[in-house]
């Protein structure tokens, strides 16, 4: 094995890198390769819940989807929200990154605590957040009440959206920090500490040292943040709104599990994952190419 | 912590040794809290009764959850003996073939004596195929009724002598109590089953076409009909107006009438044991509501609730076995002692005798509302509701309902919607069971 100058490796030996990557080669077949062709599979099939009759159904299922305008409709819902989510989500965790970076004394304090929502899973965090904004007892609810706001998530679009948001944000901050904190200590002190005595403010100092050089970072994390948003978050909407009131929260990875799991319409659920899966393979080929090339590393 | 969990461990593995001779008979269900110790119990009754089968009842969640439980089992070949089905997945169940025994044919196979004729006709037309045989046994059937927090309407001064029956009344009662300084007058719990579904059968009134589906899958949805957008808009102005206060999709409302937050509602008779358990104030149960000036109504009104399906594939001595618990299920005493436990409906007519018999209505006034709204005759247009993606459909009711109490559509525009939207779904399920 030589590391060649451009940090390639390279291997003498025909078989070893082949065996090297055979258990990570393995899972993805197993666990991602493998169902994507099922629900290739299935899109065109449709069949009764037992799957005692599956019968090929060419395009039908995409073309009922297309028919469908309240599915047309989630789009634009899917859109809002993952902008929301993505945005929110990666600049709430940079300015905490940020300020946890200069914190000096008790910083594992404050990271354990900011990382903690981590561990939380969709659903609890859901349910946690649905308690602290139900109308009837809620106590955000109760507070905005005294403010002369009436809080209602059950047929205010706009009030439930912002908890659904809320709460996948919550969820999410907490992945993103890490990546941050991680980025801005990576960052060589030298080179903060000589735009200082270059007479930058702190401001400057981030904005035109630290955050070109958190470039990859960023990167890395919109592409996750936007799969995050597009295919982690239906536990939330099942556990808060489940896609009400109307379809106002009804993203497309919600519909896609309520049609599979719920309503056990296997080949339309199956056409709809295929249509989501076509869609955030191609926001990530159109992220890599066009803003990647922003990215210094 | 670890030595306290071995025993019990160790006690089973010798019980398991020993009870071998009985045929265990897997039972998946989705009843919860007091509903669940009911059902523990029937399994306990059954097992003391005879050695030959075991009963093993096991909690599957949701009544959506343990339906794709079963379907996942039964893709793997690990199916249940018995699967409790909610009223939603009839028509599923139904048309997938091969999938289940028929329960007529179980319980005659097995040499017991099975009469369709002597169930309450509302619950078994439900559970027939248009061949006449009956396909699932009826075990937990509830209908819609209208609870009423009494010392609301008191206070509002509202009669309570004779409670509100009709929308007109209702709609009296709730101005009334919002006069009174109420927050939520007027609420309900599975909408397009209560407000929908059962409002139909309630007017005699088509739901959708080939009565209900129940004749077949070419059935589509007509509850655009002007009774229908009329309700639909009553409700919608309700709304506006802070006499109805919605409270969210499936069971939410429940909540809201048991801690006195909201004075009327309509849901499900079963609706009783959380009630009777829960409420910290006099209540009271009526029929669901209607329109005087509709001809045929009241008619009847639908069942919810669910039903066992024994599943195909099974060696014969299992069958038997849970034939012979359906034959158990069958005894009007048993069926009548359920009834008084779980405010669900006696399924037969003996039951219901047994009951009447025993004073329980009398002792407990308003029990048997939900049983004279069921064991009327039946029509052609209230005998039940059988809809393939039934579980799609009531969520498109929903959403659409939704925007009605909202505000952003007229009753006609999203019952219109509605019908458009779940016809598509029923022209699916038609094309998919085809063959």
């Amino acid at each position: 094995m030589i590391l060649s100058s451009d940090k390639k490796v390279i291997f003498r030996s025909n078989w070893l890198p082949w065996v090297l990557i055979a258990p990570q080669g393995f899972i993805v077949l197993a666990f991602f390769f493998w169902p994507a062709g099922q629900a290739l599979l299935q899109s065109f099939h449709q069949s009764d819940a037992f799957g005692m009759s599956v019968q090929w159904s060419g395009l039908d299922n995409f073309a009922a989807l297309w028919r469908d305008d309240t599915y047309l409709e989630s789009f634009k819902t899917t859109a809002l929200f993952s902008v929301l989510v993505a945005g929110l989500g990666i600049s709430l965790s940079l300015v905490l990154a940020f300020f946890a970076d200069r914190v000096v004394r008790g910083i594992w304090l404050y990271r354990s605590l900011l990382i903690l929502p981590y561990a939380v899973a969709p659903v609890v965090a859901g349910v946690l957040w649905l308690f602290l904004f139900s109308p009837s007892v809620g106590l955000v609810a109760y507070v905005l009440d005294k403010f002369g706001i009436s809080w209602n998530i059950l047929l205010n679009s706009a009030h439930a959206m912002t908890l659904i948001v809320i709460a996948s944000v919550w969820k999410q901050i907490s992945y993103n920090f890490l990546f941050f904190l991680a980025g801005f200590q990576s960052i060589p002190k030298s080179l903060v500490e000589a735009a200082a005595i270059d007479g930058a403010s702190v401001w400057q100092r981030f904005w035109t040292v630290q955050l070109p050089l958190l470039t990859p970072t960023l990167f890395f994390l919109l592409v996750v943040n936007t799969v995050y948003a597009f295919f982690e978050t239906f536990g939330i909407v099942d556990a808060t709104t489940r896609g009400g009131p109307g379809k106002d929260t009804a993203i497309l990875v919600y519909k896609v599990y309520f049609d599979g799991f719920k309503a056990m319409d296997l080949g339309g659920s199956a056409a709809q994952s295929v249509v989501l899966m076509a869609i955030v393979i191609g926001l990530t080929v159109l992220q890599f190419r066009y803003i990647e090339r922003k990215v210094h590393y | 912590m670890k030595r306290k969990f071995l025993f019990p461990a160790l006690a089973l593995t010798f019980f398991a040794a020993t009870a071998q001779a009985q045929t265990e008979i897997q039972w998946w269900h989705s009843m919860s809290g007091a509903l669940g110790d009911w059902v523990g119990d029937i399994a306990k009754d059954f097992n003391s009764k005879q050695t030959d089968y075991k009963i093993v009842p096991v909690f599957k969640g949701n009544y959506d959850e343990s339906m794709t439980a079963a379907v996942a089992a039964f893709r793997a070949g690990n199916a249940p003996h018995i699967l409790q089905v909610f009223e939603v997945g009839t028509a599923t169940m139904m048309a997938s073939k091969g999938v289940v025994v028929p329960a007529e044919k179980i319980m005659r196979d097995a040499g017991y004596k099975f009469d369709p004729k002597s169930y309450v006709p509302a619950v078994s037309g439900y559970y027939t195929a248009p061949n006449g045989q009956m396909m699932s046994f009826p075990f937990n059937s509830s209908t819609t009724v209208m609870w009423f927090n009494v010392d609301a309407l008191k206070a509002a001064g509202v009669s309570t002598d004779k409670l509100p029956q009709t929308w007109p009344e209702v709609t009296l009662a709730a101005a009334k109590l919002k006069a009174s300084g109420h927050k939520c007058p007027f609420t309900t719990a599975w909408q397009g089953w209560t407000q929908l579904e059962s409002f139909s059968t309630w007017h005699n009134t088509e739901l959708a076409t080939k009565g209900n589906g129940m004749k077949g899958m070419d059935a589509r949805l007509v509850l655009n009909s002007p009774l229908h957008v009329r309700h639909i808009e009553n409700l919608g102005n309700m709304a506006q107006q802070g006499l109805f206060v919605y409270k969210g999709r499936a069971g939410a409302a429940g909540a809201t009438f048991e801690s006195g937050e909201c004075a009327m509602y309509t849901n499900s008779s079963a609706a009783y044991a959380g009630i009777s358990k829960n409420a910290k104030f006099k209540f009271a149960v009526g029929t669901l509501p209607y329109y005087p000036d509709v001809a045929g109504a009241p008619q009847n009104t639908v069942i919810g609730g669910a039903s066992l399906w024994a599943m195909a594939g099974k060696k014969a001595e299992e069958n038997k076995g849970v034939a012979t618990f359906f034959n158990y299920l069958s005894d009007p005493v048993v069926q009548s002692v359920n009834h008084k436990r779980t405010g669900y409906l006696p399924v037969t007519m003996e039951a219901f005798k047994i009951t009447e018999a025993s004073n329980f209505y009398k002792q407990n006034p308003g029990t048997d509302v939900s049983v004279n709204q069921m064991i009327r005759k039946t029509t052609e247009k209230s005998r039940g509701i059988r809809l393939g993606n039934y579980v799609q459909i009531r969520t498109i009711e929903d959403e659409e309902l939704e925007q009605v109490w909202a505000g952003k559509k007229t009753a006609k525009e999203a019952l219109d919607s509605i019908v458009k939207r779940g016809n598509e779904l029923l022209e699916k399920f038609e094309k998919a069971n085809k063959s």
